[in-house]
């Protein structure tokens, strides 16, 4: 059993995408890294030091990095495009449209520093919404993974999967909440801790404040089941369904407004299935602010405590 | 279908130009709905194009690596590409008729994937320069000696990430892509120079680090001239101006900015024939 007194720390996501963009970029030449200006931020240029000849870094224009990722699709490369969540996916947004979605191609997009973790820069560059926009692209894979194990996982997968992808980095380091080798494919959700009680569902960093918080409900006898559910879409409606039957209950943990993310996913396919109560741990329907990501994180609600509240209401509904 | 011989004359372009206006008119009459007007515009500008041996392209093989490119970034102009590449090969010239039509591969703008010839899904206006340099990047990469062409329209040049995209063509010397403005001066709403000016397009351009030729985008055979000078350019991108006239060929559409996005009547097309056919 996984319990998170003992996770160790480990690298911020966006760390771990850069040294997978440059272990997928070694094995495949046809991948190509494009950058708007915040390559340093978002680790792309730890690919490109290696390899500058496919590397661009073409300045502050997220939407013209989308339009070129495309026409470099639609030549047979990979393209791995980066920059800020908020800003690729709100800046972007008509281009992946129309440039990604739409004609079903190869464009990988990496939005860093999601969630309200990226802390003091504030409202402008928290991203509490690219979940939500993302999964409304048809055909795009949405995945947040919640460490530099299944981030470099996700990478790999990314440069294999033929289609779009949107991959969400985090900016703070990140507890290690599986094994180096664990068996990751998009939507298939880990389960990181075993519970009959009620499902705990979480993605990023939150799914180490769930293992955080079912040790807190282990000690009040309450055994809570916790799933890394790392792929929004397609979401893994058959570990739902069987944590449905098997449990009865969820929280559904995320760093993101309460609209559109992970919360919407699970809901709508329970709703579909078996149906079961739900409590949700997220930001609402509101913008966070300036602050420490832990302050934050305290304030607004994402935190181990604010899931064994969300579960202790959950069970009373149960 | 029109052939494209090895020796064709302007005489011949402005024959084929004319038949693929005639095509326009019709497949926007039976839709009931559609642009003419910037349809119209760029007539000449993709008969170059197409028929003045300036593309390389395989209308059996819409997926040779090797192809040109050709890029509508002004994807509501799709009916005069339609009919020219029905008339190149790529699908039958009577599929024409289903343009706008639920099934059917002629969707009112352009769709990647679906229309073999299609290389990008525009009508978003502001787009196809940026897909045109991600071809250019690539061409570069795999050592290919493909080009790039993207048409565009004047007022679409109002978009932020067509300066952008140029922005970017310029500092990498992009030599192998070609940007065409269909400069018609009407926009939706009216004209050009009264909603957004773009004056002076040319230096914003040579700004940007293009080189830029001016042309009479009615005049097939000088438009053909400039594409083959722009295939010559290898240092920087070119940038052709292409004067044009908004409804060109239909008397009744010519500068009338109604036709930016209506159909002709049943009569309306009837007479649009036949000042076509004179």
């Amino acid at each position: 059993m996984t319990t998170a007194n003992a996770l160790p720390m480990g690298l911020a996501t966006r760390e771990a995408y850069g040294q997978a963009l440059l272990e997928v970029g070694t094995a495949n030449r046809n991948v190509i890294v494009i950058d708007a200006d915040l390559a340093k931020s978002t680790f792309s240029w730890t690919f490109g030091k290696v390899f500058p000849e496919r590397f661009f870094n073409i300045g502050i224009q997220e939407a013209n990095m989308v339009g070129i990722a495309s026409g470099l699709a639609s030549s047979g490369k990979i393209p791995f495009i980066s920059s800020f969540a908020a800003f690729i996916l709100c800046k972007g947004f008509d281009q992946l449209r129309m440039g990604a979605a739409y004609p079903k191609l190869n464009v990988k997009v990496a939005g860093s520093h999601g969630g309200i973790s990226i802390g003091e820069d504030g409202v402008s560059q928290q991203s509490v919404e690219d979940v939500a926009l993302a999964c409304a692209l048809p055909g795009f894979v949405v995945c947040i993974p919640s460490d530099e194990h299944t981030m470099r996982a996700a990478v790999r997968a990314a440069a294999e999967h033929d289609g779009p992808v949107y991959l969400r980095l985090g900016r703070p380091k990140t507890q290690i909440v599986h094994e180096a080798g664990v068996h990751f494919e998009f939507g298939h959700s880990i389960e990181v801790r075993d519970g009959h009680s009620l499902t705990i569902v979480a993605n990023g960093l939150l799914v180490a404040q769930a293992l955080l918080a079912a040790d807190t409900l282990a000690r009040k006898g309450i055994e809570a089941r916790v799933i890394d559910m790392h792929t929004v879409k397609p979401l893994d409606t058959a570990a739902l369904e069987r944590a449905s039957h098997e449990t009865g209950a969820f929280v559904v943990a995320e760093e993101h407004m309460h609209h559109g993310g992970l919360g919407s996913a699970v809901a709508q396919a329970l709703v579909a299935g078996t149906p079961a109560p739900v409590e949700y741990v997220n930001l609402g329907d509101r913008y966070a602010e300036s602050g420490k990501p832990d302050d934050l994180l305290d304030k607004y609600g994402m935190r181990a405590k604010n899931i064994v509240s969300a579960a202790e209401r959950v069970l009373a509904r149960k | 279908m029109v052939a494209a011989t090895p020796t064709v004359s302007a005489a011949e372009l402005a024959n084929i130009a004319r038949t693929l206006r005639s095509h326009v008119v019709r497949m926007i009459a039976a839709a009931k709905s559609g642009h003419p007007g910037g349809s119209l515009s760029a007539i000449e500008i993709i008969t170059a194009l197409y028929f003045g041996r300036v593309l390389r392209h395989d209308p059996k093989n819409p997926a040779w690596p090797d192809r040109d490119r050709f890029i509508l970034s002004k994807g509501h102009g799709v009916p005069a590409l339609y009919a020219a590449l029905a008339e190149s090969g790529y699908f039958p010239v009577t599929e024409l008729m289903t343009l706008r039509q639920v099934s059917s591969r002629m969707q009112g703008h352009p769709v990647q994937g679906l229309t073999p010839g299609i290389e990008a899904s525009t009508g978003s206006l502001g787009q196809g320069l940026s897909v045109g340099v991600g071809h250019a990047l690539a061409a570069r990469l795999d050592g290919k000696s493909f080009r790039t062409y993207v048409l565009l329209g004047d007022g679409e040049c109002q978009e932020g990430q067509v300066w952008e995209a140029a922005m970017t063509a310029g500092n990498y010397e992009l030599g192998s892509l070609t940007a065409i403005v269909d400069s018609n001066r009407y926009q939706l709403d009216g004209a050009v120079e009264d909603i957004n000016s773009l004056v002076p397009l040319d230096a914003k351009f040579e700004s940007f680090g293009w080189r830029v030729i001016d042309v009479d985008g009615h005049d097939v055979g000088a438009v053909r001239v400039a594409l083959h000078q722009a295939r010559e350019s290898h240092d920087v991108p070119v940038c052709i101006i292409a004067h044009t006239t908004k409804g060109k060929g239909v008397t009744f559409m010519e500068n009338n900015n109604e036709f930016h996005g209506k159909s002709p009547s049943a009569d309306q097309l009837q007479v649009a024939l036949s000042q076509l056919a004179e």
